[in-house]
């Protein structure tokens, strides 16, 4: 028996207990919000404050309560069985549920958000997974999977994707890496990390290239890690210089997520630093830029009031101040302006001769 | 088109010569406009502005003026309205308005239907509905104007005497009316009279039709019996529900307070009395003597002077005067309310609610014009869940149709806080909900804002009585919602408890491999224990 089933068991038999001694149960779960996590650099990501939600079983719960149960209930025979179910399918099965069943999808999706957090589990853990992929790599990198079915172990070679890319399952727990790889270089944009491959920047420059396509999914996030941390590489990471790429994409790769804080510890890359583009480059490289919009100026307003991470690291406060001073924003493909390989050839060098002086 | 320089030229010839229109020529195009002449070309002013709104004034003016008779001779209502559609003429229609009341005297006639300005009405101070006299001899105006067809009059004033039967048209030059026919009729009823008048119309159902206004009619008067024949030759009865008549609202002498300065000098005039002090005491109310000397002592005047004499001369030191002295309120039992317990049964008769209230105020005094507000409110039933409430406007029990927005009395329903009393409402807007709400203003005077008599005038007086009024219902209404919401919830909270607990126990089942037994006794002690917890 595993211990999420174990968990389930015990929480279930908990409230057994509560109603046959007719007092009404509860469950707890800690507050998924940006409010109820704290960070330290010493520790490296964002952790759970300790705010719980207390949902007691009354008239008005008595739906959701229901609906909860039902889940875990769900979620033990996936287990069991060693089954997975995306979240769409999870919402699907409920279908069978008479009147518990969920309307629509969000709803089944924030209880089983609820559920994780209650047991402070990874949803993978539960034996739900999510449509969303999980990034694209290329480089130099090997990655050791095994045969679902024989259990035979699989050697995947990422320099031997062509002009394509291997794709980061979604369950990454059971992966194994060879690599000599210098460093791993996180890209934000598919378009950018396209041209990186095309012309196998990763071959000159020893390293392994990851694509997040946008704010980086657990599985990426987790994938990085444990790359990072087992192989002892570098992280740098190259995104918009905007208070979205800042804020949201590498700030949430580095430290994790408030609405995920149960997991952070291990879905996120602490070690990881901010390569560009930053408020700076748009100076020392004259970038072509957009101005800030209002919701560019109220994400990196909010960020410095509210993200505990900006908080404790002057580095990006006077970053994000300066940005919202210029009030402009810059793109990293902005670089072609320069010459299409530009990038390559002079931007990427030169910032990696002094990584010292990546942001954190 | 005329240039610059002509028009230069033509006033320098002006100004260097002897005019070229004299008073004189001026003189020729001044003369007495007469009234009948003056609403030929301002009908709009009193209510004939479209086909469809004279239909409704004509029918509004012949209602008021036939329950006015009936009550003031003591009489129980009962009128016949019907509206037909004349042949082979579009957008014409016969009205014809019939009721059991005192009769007109054959001498009066000509002059009631065939010049306007003359009535009972507007010397007095009296609660009533008709107000100045203009009402049903411009409807008659108007059919005249737009047919060319007189006014067809049938009037008994006794069972023993014959009816008298009189075709008018109005001379709208002299104000004056001219007899077409003239004969005595035989008309099978006890007494009563009957007025035809052929108009150019439009009929048209809905809100602001003649039957919203006969519907609303009946509701504000329990105690009349009112049959209506519309166009498409339906009967639709609205059976009287009181048999008793409104109390008789007394006539007052107006207040000192309410008089204008015109009306001063003009009562200066037309007065009986010999000097100044009886002239404030004989024909104001509340004026003793002790007051009217204080009056004439605050002007500066001779208490013995004449008043012809304080017309001339001295009215404004008057009137100044009477302004500042301290005069009691008018009395104000002249005023007759329809009541609580009639304004609900009215109510009641034409919709279908599941709750009912209603308020009369006591009678108060805006410049010296006593009145009273009262207030009726349905909810539920039938009513439409959706969209503001409809609200329905009364002034001395005449249901106001048009210029909503402009009344006293769709403001002070604005400016009341219906969220507190469980409706919902946007600011500055009318509530919403399933209610019917009924205002009813009842004065010597209502103050309209013109002469069509559609809408109510701001008066800081008037909008407090409203608005206490509608907070009284409102803290009723809120006591049934609460009551309806309690009731609907514990149905609510008791289907869900049957819906999910179990689920709670089949959840519970499949984690701890319990058996049906156990399964069986989660979901009933779950139950119980809920189910104690709610009340």
């Amino acid at each position: 028996m595993t211990e999420t089933v174990k968990r389930i068991k015990e929480s279930a038999s908990f409230i057994h207990n509560k109603i046959i001694k007719k007092h009404k149960p509860s469950m707890h779960f800690p507050i998924r919000a940006l409010s109820n996590v704290k960070y330290t650099v010493k520790r490296g990501y964002f952790e759970l404050k300790g705010q719980k939600k207390i949902r007691t079983l009354t008239v008005n719960t008595v739906k959701t309560f229901a609906q909860t149960l039902r889940l875990m209930s769900l979620s033990k025979e996936l287990i069991e069985k060693d089954d997975i179910a995306t979240k769409r399918e999870a919402y699907y099965v409920s279908k069978n549920w008479g009147d518990a069943r969920f309307d629509e999808q969000p709803e089944s999706d924030t209880l089983m958000d609820d559920v994780e957090a209650m047991f402070e589990v990874n949803r993978e853990q539960l034996g739900f997974i999510p449509e969303e992929k999980g990034g694209d790599v290329a480089g130099q990198l090997v990655v050791v999977d095994r045969d679902h079915d024989t259990g035979k172990q699989i050697k995947i070679d990422c320099t031997r994707f062509g002009s394509g890319a291997y794709s980061i399952p979604i369950s990454v727990e059971h992966l194994k890496f060879e690599t000599k790889a210098k460093f791993v270089l996180v890209i934000e944009t598919a378009g950018m990390f396209q041209r990186l491959v095309k012309h196998n920047y990763w071959k000159k420059s020893n390293c392994i290239l990851i694509s997040m396509g946008g704010v980086p999914t657990r599985a990426c996030r987790r994938f990085i890690r444990r790359l990072s941390e087992g192989k002892k590489i570098p992280v740098y990471v190259f995104v918009d210089g905007d208070p979205y790429g800042i804020t949201n994409i590498y700030r949430t790769l580095k430290v994790g997520s408030g609405n995920a804080a149960h997991i952070n510890k291990y879905f996120c890359v602490p070690k990881a630093r901010y390569l560009g583009i930053t408020p700076k480059d748009i100076i020392d490289y004259k970038l072509p830029t957009h101005p800030l919009k209002d919701v560019d100026i109220k994400r990196a307003k909010d960020a410095l009031k509210n993200d505990p991470f900006i908080k404790s690291h002057k580095e990006w406060q006077d970053a994000i101040n300066e940005l919202i001073d210029m009030g402009v924003r810059a793109e990293q493909q902005a670089l072609a302006k320069h010459g299409l390989n530009y990038v390559i050839e002079k931007y990427l060098p030169q910032k990696l001769k002094k990584t010292d002086s990546f942001l954190p | 088109m005329t240039t610059k320089k002509a028009v230069s030229k033509r006033n320098k010839k002006q100004s260097d010569h002897a005019p070229e229109i004299t008073a004189h020529d001026l003189a020729k195009g001044q003369r007495e406009i007469s009234v009948s002449e003056f609403f030929t070309k301002n009908r709009h002013l009193l209510g004939f502005d479209n086909p469809r709104k004279a239909l409704l004034t004509t029918i509004k003016e012949g209602m008021d003026n036939s329950l006015d008779a009936c009550e003031e001779a003591k009489i129980l209502p009962d009128i016949k309205i019907k509206i037909e559609p004349v042949d082979n003429a579009e957008g014409r229609f016969r009205v014809t308005i019939e009721d059991n009341g005192p009769g007109i005297l054959k001498s009066q006639m000509p002059r009631i239907f065939g010049k306007l300005l003359y009535g009972s009405k507007f010397h007095r101070l009296k609660m009533s509905r008709g107000q100045q006299g203009i009402g049903i001899s411009a409807a008659g105006m108007y059919g005249q104007l737009t047919t060319g067809k007189p006014v067809l009059i049938t009037s008994k004033i006794s069972p023993k005497k014959p009816a008298h039967h009189y075709s008018l048209v109005i001379d709208t030059q002299r104000n004056e009316p001219k007899i077409v026919k003239d004969v005595e009729v035989k008309w099978d009823v006890k007494r009563g009279t009957k007025v035809i008048i052929e108009l150019e119309a439009k009929y048209q159902k809905g809100r602001q039709s003649v039957d919203d206004y006969i519907e609303q009619t009946a509701i504000a008067n329990p105690h009349a019996d009112i049959t209506y024949i519309n166009p498409e030759g339906e009967k639709i009865r609205y059976s009287r529900t009181s048999k008793e008549l409104p109390v008789e609202p007394k006539e007052i002498k107006p207040h000192p307070y309410g008089i204008e300065l015109g009306i001063l000098i003009k009562m200066l005039h037309d007065t009986k009395a010999k000097n100044l002090q009886s002239f404030l005491m004989k024909d104001f109310s509340r004026v003793s003597a002790k007051v009217a000397k204080e009056i004439c002592k605050k002007a500066n005047l001779y208490e013995k002077a004449r008043p012809t004499r304080i017309a001339a001369q001295e009215a404004d030191a008057l009137y100044k005067a009477i302004k500042l002295t301290k005069i009691m309120n008018p009395p104000t039992d002249c005023i007759s309310p329809i009541g609580e317990e009639l304004i609900i049964q009215g109510i009641k008769k034409q919709m279908n609610a599941d709750f009912f209230t209603s308020n009369t105020r006591t009678p108060t005094v805006y410049r010296g014009n006593p009145f009273l507000v009262e207030v009726g409110l349905a909810y539920g039933g039938d009513l439409p869940e959706e969209g503001i409430i409809r609200l329905l406007r009364f002034a001395n029990r005449v249901p106001l149709q048009y210029q909503q927005s402009a009344c006293i009395i769709t403001e002070s329903v604005m400016n009341t806080a219906w969220r507190n009393y469980g409706l919902q409402q946007s600011s500055g807007a009318l509530p919403t909900g399933p209610v019917i709400l009924m205002v009813h203003l009842a004065s010597v005077w209502v103050p309209f804002t013109s002469e069509s008599k559609e809408s109510i005038a701001h008066y800081p007086e008037i909008e407090k009585e409203i608005k206490l009024a509608l907070q009284e219902c409102g803290r009723h209404l809120s006591k049934f919602i609460r009551k309806k919401k309690k009731a609907a919830e514990e149905i609510k909270k008791k289907s869900y408890i049957k819906k999910y607990i179990p689920h709670i126990g089949i959840a519970l089942k499949e984690i701890l491999n319990l058996n049906d037994k156990q399964e069986l006794k989660i979901v009933n002690t779950l139950t119980d224990t809920l189910e104690r917890s709610r009340s």
